[in-house]
């Protein structure tokens, strides 16, 4: 065997010698982006794979700070206004000029039925056209923040969409589809050629970017392979340059082969769950007539029931940090001295348990995707297994994130397993997220379960204003402890990164898992 | 009168030829051996596994993905070592062979059920009855069987999204066991078109037999010899397709694995080198499937008066 891997070597270092122009990069992840519609889906995958087609005002760059997209500058003319000047000379990939009609027909459509993004537009009082390469967006109150908090909202063609009937967002929770879902048509530095949902994405390069590529990869097949024994036998096999993420328990095995590299690093993204406190009886438990969740007795059960520590050693391989918070270190706002977990107790649950009314458990529902974060159907099998010590027993529905998606987006559930990276890499993002409480102008879109505390709500819209640092960090000190003692979530852990790509192929990996093509050198 | 006959039905069953063909057939004694170890441990593995692998309470998380006894870092607790929740493989397994073993032999009866009925049917009316039943068989037969088991089990998960758990087992033993009886009613078809000519049906004719009491009680105890043959070895392609069908992710619950999912589960594991997860299931099923096929085959010549 041996004497054949340094004539392979050369073979497969020639081939990448020989394609070095032009060079075809093949992609696998676990899971498919489930639309290529930018406004659809509000998940890291989907904005990383939308993010090579489209474009937002303000980007972001190889160290994760805020770079000039579409916009050129930025400026605070007031402390509600913020004035934009749009990057001329940019045209879509149809040819059609970018002008600020654009800006203001995205702004419209994320912020509009059916959107996903709603939580990034929800403090925006209104778009304003100064002239064609200039905007001004107007906040209700004062937003310091505002050009982090849009470096997510991809800018679309006013004229395309409309042309195409995709005026409005693609809406999977209630199985609305439209054109910007299976084509796309951005500014950005790679055109989609041809996309066959969860089969097959194919991208090339946009030859009329308006900017300098670093990258050399001209085509970019983008294959969901779900198995993770088949996604670790293509990569080995050479089937494809690169994959994400490598199976915890292959990471040893692809290590040690000379043609691969496997690239590990901390992740932004928190996995927690989240429990219905809204509903007055749980849609999927035996409880009826009363919601268990809405007693703070049983959520702190079921957080002290779950042995974190063995999750992290079993389940995750050591490749995860355990966490109180439900944002990452690294994440701005985040506070050391309050990342102390409850200590995992089965007798104080249970005990808790008693007292709340459930002497024996219950039953209960829980959702849970099994595509979507590093084993995630595994760390739910085992919080099953941790509550049934406790004596609940839980009825778990592990699923693709295709179907698990929209359901939980619905709020059909009453238990469930979700990751998030803050988007703007700041607390506030999470706060506004997932634990202020929901409003249909996009607060709280994702706090699933409606965990509401008027005082975190009041300090979230604070924050969002505040530009005293000090006095900012403070009060997101504050609201963290608020949910951290009403128990509004369960946080799990933070995953680490772990992509594998052969040996000539160099690239950057963000802390937030997004996998921006143009960066990619294939040798 | 049934208290007269029976022991001696036994006696003669003693003394026939399947008997002695079964004593002198090591083949079939050791298939049979295998079979009845199978069945046993999944009959009581209540009291025979070690561990309960279905109740959640007693996974030991620590304990998870820990090889067999015999290899290094073992223990003595887990025979044949744990898969990633920290379940004991050989309860597991026990408790897989169950489900294999009830979703198989129930599939196979429903089959056998509908197959007969509908080729005797077909068989003794003949006619329009004979023809249409027939082009329904050539229809199903036309599809993969995977296929329609797949597309049955799909519009079950559709149709009931949330009681699908506790349906699981009724919509998987009804996905496997509808293509499963065309082959039975094309063969009791066959026999019964040469059987109903024969004088005795003619006589009972004559005598002013019922015809559906000829076909029950004259027709069927004669071309039953067949179909126990065809059963027997479907019950193994039983096993197999809904190893298959957990293997694809749509058979019965995770929470309750059979075999088919505990390889399927394995099989992420082969590449790290924890092959227990999925080897020692792998081979559970080969050893049902193949004792259970043998005894097919035994039972088979045994049946077959030219080859004795």
């Amino acid at each position: 065997m041996n004497a054949f891997k340094p004539a392979l070597f050369a073979a497969a270092l020639a081939f990448g010698l020989g394609i070095a122009h032009g060079a075809t990069l093949r992609v696998a992840n676990q899971g498919d982006a489930t639309s290529m519609d930018p406004h659809s889906l509000n998940e890291s995958l989907q904005l990383s794979v939308t993010g090579n087609v489209y474009e937002p005002l303000v980007g972001r760059d190889r160290k994760l700070g805020l770079a000039p997209a579409l916009a050129t500058k930025w400026a605070q003319t007031s402390p509600t206004v913020w004035r934009f000047d749009l990057r001329r000379n940019v045209r879509f990939h149809d040819g059609t000029p970018f002008t600020a009609d654009d800006v203001l027909f995205t702004f419209t459509r994320a912020a509009g039925d059916g959107s996903d993004m709603k939580g990034y537009t929800s403090a925006i009082k209104q778009v304003r056209k100064v002239d064609d390469f200039t905007i001004e967006i107007e906040t209700a109150t004062p937003f310091p923040i505002l050009p982090d908090v849009i470096s997510l909202v991809y800018i679309m063609s006013k004229k395309w969409c409309e042309e195409n009937k995709a005026e409005k967002p693609v809406d999977r929770r209630k199985g609305i589809e439209n054109a910007a879902s299976f084509r796309a048509n951005g500014t950005g530095p790679y055109r989609i050629k041809e996309r066959q949902p969860t089969t097959r994405t194919t991208f090339v390069r946009n030859g009329n970017y308006w900017d300098k590529v670093d990258g050399n990869v001209d085509e970019v097949i983008f294959t969901p392979i779900g198995n993770d024994a088949t996604r670790v036998a293509a990569m080995l096999s050479g089937e494809i340059d690169m994959m994400e993420p490598v199976p915890l328990q292959d990471v040893e095995r692809l290590k040690a082969n000379a043609n691969i590299n496997v690239m590990q690093g901390p992740e932004l993204r928190t996995i927690f769950l989240g429990m219905d406190q809204k509903r007055d009886e749980l849609q999927f438990s035996n409880v009826k007539g009363k919601n268990p969740f809405k007693d703070k007795r049983v959520r702190q059960a079921f957080y002290q029931a779950i042995d974190i520590e063995t999750i992290k050693t079993r389940v995750m391989r050591n490749a995860a940090t355990p966490t109180a918070l439900m944002v990452a270190p690294g994440i701005k706002g985040f506070v050391p001295e309050m990342n102390k977990r409850l200590p995992h107790d089965a007798d104080a649950a249970k005990k808790l348990l008693a007292e709340a009314g459930y002497p024996n458990g219950f039953e209960v529902g829980m959702n849970c995707p099994n595509d979507r974060y590093v084993n995630d159907g595994e760390i739910c099998q085992a919080v099953a297994a941790n509550l049934a010590r406790i004596g609940v027993k839980v009825n778990l529905q592990a699923e693709s994130k295709a179907t698990y998606f929209p359901k939980i987006l619905r709020r059909d559930t009453s238990f469930y397993l979700l990751g998030w990276t803050p988007g703007t890499y700041d607390a506030h993002n999470a706060l506004s997220n997932l634990m202020a409480t929901p409003t249909d102008k996009g607060q709280g879109q994702f706090n699933l379960g409606s965990y509401s505390n008027a005082k975190l709500d009041e300090l979230t819209l604070k924050i969002q204003s505040e530009t005293d640092q000090p006095k900012r960090n403070a009060m997101i000190a504050e609201a963290f402890k608020l949910h951290a003692d009403d128990i509004g979530h369960i946080p799990l852990h933070q995953q680490a990164l772990a992509w594998a790509m052969k040996k000539n192929v160099s690239l950057v990996q963000l802390a937030d898992n997004f996998m921006p093509y143009k960066y990619i050198v294939v040798k | 009168m049934t208290t007269a006959t029976a022991p001696g039905a036994w006696a003669r069953f003693l003394d026939g030829d399947v008997w002695h063909s079964f004593r002198s057939s090591p083949v079939a004694i050791g298939a049979a051996l295998v079979a009845a170890v199978c069945i046993f441990c999944a009959l009581f593995a209540n009291w025979v596994a070690p561990h309960n692998p279905f109740d959640l309470a007693t996974l030991e998380l620590a304990d998870a993905r820990l090889p067999p006894a015999w290899d290094v870092g073992g223990s003595a607790k887990y025979m044949l070592g744990t898969d990633d929740q920290g379940r004991d493989i050989l309860s597991a397994l026990m408790y897989g062979a169950r489900i294999s073993l009830l979703v198989g032999i129930a599939s196979v009866a429903l089959s056998v059920v509908v197959g007969v009925g509908l080729g005797l049917l077909s068989g003794f009316v003949g006619g329009k009855t004979d023809a249409f039943i027939m082009r329904v068989c050539d229809v199903m037969l036309s599809f993969p069987s995977i296929l329609i088991a797949l597309l049955i089990d799909g519009v079950g998960r559709a149709m009931f999204p949330n009681a699908h758990d506790t349906l699981a087992f009724a919509v998987l033993v009804l996905a496997i066991a509808l293509p499963g009886w065309v082959q039975y009613a094309r063969t009791v078809r066959g026999s019964t078109l040469v059987e109903r000519n024969k004088e005795y049906v003619q006589a009972a004719r004559v005598v002013g037999v019922a015809p559906l009491r000829i076909m029950s009680r004259h027709v069927l105890p004669n071309v039953m010899g067949p179909v126990l043959v065809l059963a027997t070895i479907q019950v193994a392609t039983a096993i197999l397709t809904e190893a298959t069908l957990s293997f694809l992710g749509v058979g019965v619950p995770p929470t309750q694995p059979s075999l088919g999912t505990l390889i399927r589960v394995g099989n992420d594991f082969l590449f790290s080198g924890e092959w227990w997860i999925t080897i020692f299931p792998g081979l559970m099923l080969v050893l049902i499937a193949l004792s259970v096929n043998l005894l097919g085959d035994w039972l088979r010549d045994a049946l077959n008066p030219r080859l004795r």
